[in-house]
């Protein structure tokens, strides 16, 4: 092998990749935050009892789970513009990353929310609980405690599709390896310090929710 | 010049997506085959086998998809290996997919009951037998939902081979997009031909999901 590695070029660049982790990081809060948003929302219309609300509810969830993330981030950043509505590039990051959640988080939220029996809110109001008592100990925490290993790893997930939005130069981590990369011509080494990065992001952030589930969602079933 | 969104257009598409289905069948045997290797070492009675795949499991399911492809794209040439895009892609997509079905696939195994395996062994069968004709068997079935799934995902992940040049069906589509200037029409052109793939593969997986739980 003639290559000679060299990772020593991107030492100087350190703050910069700092601060794209920090940009990745900021899209993928945001993004699933509303993205649990729009999901609650579509979980609504699909229990609703106007069928046309259902079919909209049902048609984005499909649309969106089986078409690319790359294809709909395109649709959004280069398709809407010819019909009047252009957006810079984070705007339309964000959006196309949040209408993605949004549909993984349906269908996240309505598992949780079809596994508690009914007898169980009849049983909470039977032994005199008030409605918001019921809707906290009864509907809340278990629905929150089915859910949460699904959402937590939805977060992870969401983390590493952002290096999909690198595509229409919105800023982050993919893009400013990108960036570096035509500066300094070391692209294996760049790519793998910021796949380190990723790989240390999302190690980090499991690590974190596992401790979350130990704390809060522990007690026995039975 | 600007073209016309034309029958060409509409052909340019279609050729991307059948590039799109070798690429993803391709990448679902190859991972398949290394995926089948990786469960069986995952599950294995030696520990550091273990370690091993679940560490490589671990980083593929801990880093974007695009930088795994990008790795393979820019890291063959540094040891050595010139490859076409085509081949890099390949490589990079199995690689992915080994990881992630070996993982669905050692859930599967590890769903079989303990004493289906401690029967075989009283009966005499070896590690092979006993794998190829009671613990695989079951274990495909169970695993069927979550492969199916994967498939989808897998399908959808090829078109990241498009970010690297590889002309598949988001490429087509983005090439449509720039001579015909109408790129509403381009992208949810190819959004309508991943669909078509993808939906009738979410329906099964959810359909063997509702089969495969009423068992358990």
């Amino acid at each position: 092998m003639t290559y000679k590695f060299d990772f020593g070029v991107l030492l100087p660049y350190w703050p910069q990749l700092l601060h794209a982790c920090l940009l990745t990081l900021w899209l993928a809060t945001t993004a699933v935050i509303c993205g649990f948003i729009i999901g609650i929302v579509t979980v609504v219309a699909r229990r609703s009892g106007l069928k046309f609300l259902r079919a909209i509810a049902l048609t984005y969830i499909e649309i969106i789970r089986n078409t690319p993330f790359l294809v709909q981030v395109f649709f959004i950043f280069f398709g809407l513009p010819t019909v009047g509505i252009s957006f810079t590039p984070w705007t339309a990051a964000f959006l196309a990353l949040s209408l993605n959640c949004g549909a993984f988080s349906a269908e996240i939220i309505r598992g949780g929310v079809d596994a508690i029996p009914r007898g169980q809110f009849e049983a909470g109001a039977a032994l005199g609980l008030t409605p918001l008592q019921v809707f906290r100990y009864i509907i809340l925490k278990p629905a929150l405690r089915i859910i949460y290993p699904a959402l937590s790893g939805q977060f992870v997930l969401a983390l590493l599709t952002t290096s999909i939005v690198s595509s229409i130069s919105a800023e982050e981590l993919t893009s400013t390896a990108q960036l570096l990369d035509s500066d300094l011509f070391r692209s294996f080494e760049i790519y793998i310090v910021a796949t380190l990065l990723y790989f240390a992001l999302s190690t980090i952030f499991s690590f974190i929710f596992k401790g979350i589930d130990r704390v809060f969602f522990s007690y026995p079933i039975k | 010049m600007i073209r016309d969104f034309g029958l060409l257009e509409v052909l340019t598409i279609l050729q991307g997506m059948w590039t799109t289905l070798a690429l993803s069948a391709v990448a679902f045997v190859g991972g398949g085959v290394f995926g089948t290797l990786v469960a069986l070492a995952r599950t294995s009675a030696w520990k550091w086998l273990r370690v091993v795949t679940t560490a490589y499991i671990d980083f593929f399911q801990g880093t974007p998809m695009l930088m795994q492809l990008f790795l393979v794209y820019y890291g063959l040439p540094v040891f050595g290996f010139h490859v076409s895009a085509w081949t890099a892609v390949a490589i990079g997509l199995t690689f992915h997919a080994s990881a992630f079905l070996g993982e669905i696939w050692r859930g599967g195994i590890q769903a079989v009951p303990k004493g289906q395996s401690e029967a075989a062994s009283a009966l005499g069968l070896g590690y092979i037998d006993r794998m190829r004709d009671v613990i695989l068997p079951q274990a495909i079935k169970l695993s069927l939902a979550p492969t199916a799934g994967f498939l989808v995902q897998l399908i959808k992940g090829t078109s990241l081979a498009a970010i690297i040049g590889f002309v598949e069906l988001s490429r087509s589509a983005q090439i449509v997009a720039s001579t015909t200037y109408k790129p509403l029409i381009a992208y949810g052109l190819a959004g309508a031909c991943y669909f078509a793939i993808c939906f009738p593969l979410s329906r099964a997986s959810a359909y063997y999901e509702r089969r495969f739980a009423l068992k358990t």
